[in-house]
């Protein structure tokens, strides 16, 4: 009998999924199952390039390899429960699908605020509607008040601003995207922004938002009263796992796995992407998740020899699943790029070259040792940072 | 196998030299150079590389 695979989510996470699942050999079914009504396609341009330009699937979409071909894709509509122990999932439609297999990459979605005011004119990025929408209402004459200063909110902000908006970022924070780069890295960065003509309200959050049948501006903690046509809540995400509710399992942060992406010891049961919340011995070996690109592409190549041993359709890989995290933004011509675990070495931050003001390379250290890199430009440095990182020894 | 590199959309970002050295390398300017036409026995790191470029720049024919 073809057994079946069922992949929950098709987006980035998903897609490697299949595409690992038929590298590893794989030859059944393979359904993968997603809410959105679009193939595939690619999130970061959402907030920087396709943002600036045009937000058509077209721009986005991932290409799509022979290999997964015969994936059957059933699009735009979601999972709404999931009984790990029968092995099948009902979909929102009431249809119910079998499977031997199942990859959860149901990533995030935008946390919201639960400010009062007015709905129309607010906005989110994560999905192409949501950049189209806001798309729509970006112009020179916009007035934009980006809430939220990691860095979806910057690359945002930068967007904005090169599209000519009026710009005001709002944040608790003291300095932008503070928690992934220190507080020197940071407001470096804030000074590129403040340069090119974005505002910064820090150490500040929102009140309540202004106007009746759409937003005309934001009053903020300290008093403060803004004018805004336009706001964008980029201020954190929350798992896709509801439909994973009554199987007795641990989504507080995602999904939790063990090293191998085995959801919490369930044989023929993983996770990818955003969601998978995984122990990394490469550093301190606490189980989290990583919003990180190079993420789902990382995770869906062991999570596929994974399911694939337990089914046992191939041999299982021993060695310890410790991928390094990679991440990149872009922000107007600037690009910066981070390897490692930057937060895990927050304590110990030294400038390594250049200086923060033009092209950078800023190390992260933890017990005296380099856990992390940030580069502003400097490509060429990139390589050699990259390997010192990968050489430090991964525990067993 | 062909690799083309949309060099108006690549931004040197480099993700692709760690998946095949052989085929893409940054040069001494931070410019990517690239093979264009790398033999058969490196398409499962070409592929890798096509898959790990942040901007999606590279494209692989045949
Ligand atoms: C605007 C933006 C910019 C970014 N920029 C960068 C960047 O510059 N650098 C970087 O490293 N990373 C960036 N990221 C992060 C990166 O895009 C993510 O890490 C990546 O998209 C994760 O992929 P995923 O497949 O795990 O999750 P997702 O892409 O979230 O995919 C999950 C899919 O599952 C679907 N789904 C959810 N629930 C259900 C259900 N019950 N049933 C069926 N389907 C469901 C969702 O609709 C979605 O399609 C950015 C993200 C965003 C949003
Ligand atoms: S990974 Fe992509 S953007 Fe980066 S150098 Fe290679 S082709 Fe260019």
């Amino acid at each position: 009998m073809t057994r079946r695979i069922l992949i929950a989510g098709a987006s980035m996470g998903g897609l490697r999924a299949a595409e690992r699942l038929r590298a590893s050999g794989f030859m059944g079914e393979i359904v993968a199952v997603g809410d959105e009504t679009h193939m595939p396609y690619n999130r970061p341009p959402l907030s920087k390039e396709a943002l600036a330009s045009e937000v058509t699937h077209e721009a986005v979409a991932f290409r799509l390899r022979p290999a997964v071909a015969d994936v059957t894709w059933r699009l735009g509509v979601p999972i709404a429960s999931a009984d790990l122990s029968a092995g099948a999932v009902r979909l929102a439609d009431g249809a119910e699908l079998a499977y031997d297999g199942l990859v959860v990459a149901t990533g995030m979605r935008p946390r919201r605020l639960p400010t009062p005011g007015p709905a129309r004119g607010r906005h989110v990025v994560r999905t192409l509607e949501d950049a189209r929408a806001l798309r729509g209402e970006l112009g020179p004459d916009a007035r934009v008040l980006v809430i939220g200063a990691g860095f979806i909110g910057c690359e945002v902000a930068a967007t904005a601003r090169l599209l000519g908006a009026d710009v005001t970022v709002v944040a608790p924070e003291a300095v932008p995207m503070r928690r992934p780069l220190g507080d020197d890295l940071g407001a470096a960065l804030q000074r590129r922004h403040e340069e090119r003509g974005v505002r910064f309200l820090l150490g500040r959050t929102v009140a309540a938002f202004l106007g009746e049948d759409r937003i005309t501006g934001a009053e903020l903690s300290d008093g403060t009263r803004l004018d805004a046509d336009v706001v964008v809540e980029a201020v954190g995400s929350a798992s896709n796992t509801e439909w994973l509710g009554g199987n007795d399992l641990d989504l507080s942060d995602g999904v939790l796995c063990d090293n191998a992406l085995r959801v919490e010891g369930r044989a023929g049961v993983v996770a990818v992407g955003d969601v998978a919340r995984f122990p990394n011995p490469r550093y301190d070996g606490v189980a989290r998740r990583v919003e990180h690109w190079s993420i789902p592409t990382d995770t869906a190549k062991r999570a596929a020899v994974t399911l694939l041993s337990d089914l046992g359709l191939c041999a299982c890989d021993e060695t310890p699943f410790a991928p390094l995290p990679t991440f990149w933004s872009d922000q107007y011509d600037l690009r910066i790029q981070s390897f490692g675990a930057p937060a895990l070495g927050a304590g110990d931050i030294r400038v390594l070259e250049g200086d923060l003001d033009g092209e950078v390379v800023v190390g992260y250290h933890d017990g005296g040792a380099l856990v992390g890199v940030v580069l502003i430009g400097l490509p060429t440095a990139v390589v050699r940072y990259r390997a010192e990182l990968m050489r430090a020894p991964v525990a067993a | 196998m062909k690799v083309i590199v949309d060099m108006d959309v690549c931004k040197d970002h480099g993700q692709c030299v760690f998946s095949a050295p052989e085929v893409f390398q940054i040069n001494e300017n931070g410019r990517l150079v690239y093979e264009a036409e790398p033999d058969e026995s490196l398409r499962d790191a070409v592929e890798e590389a096509a898959d790990v470029c942040p901007l999606q720049a590279i494209t692989i024919e045949g």
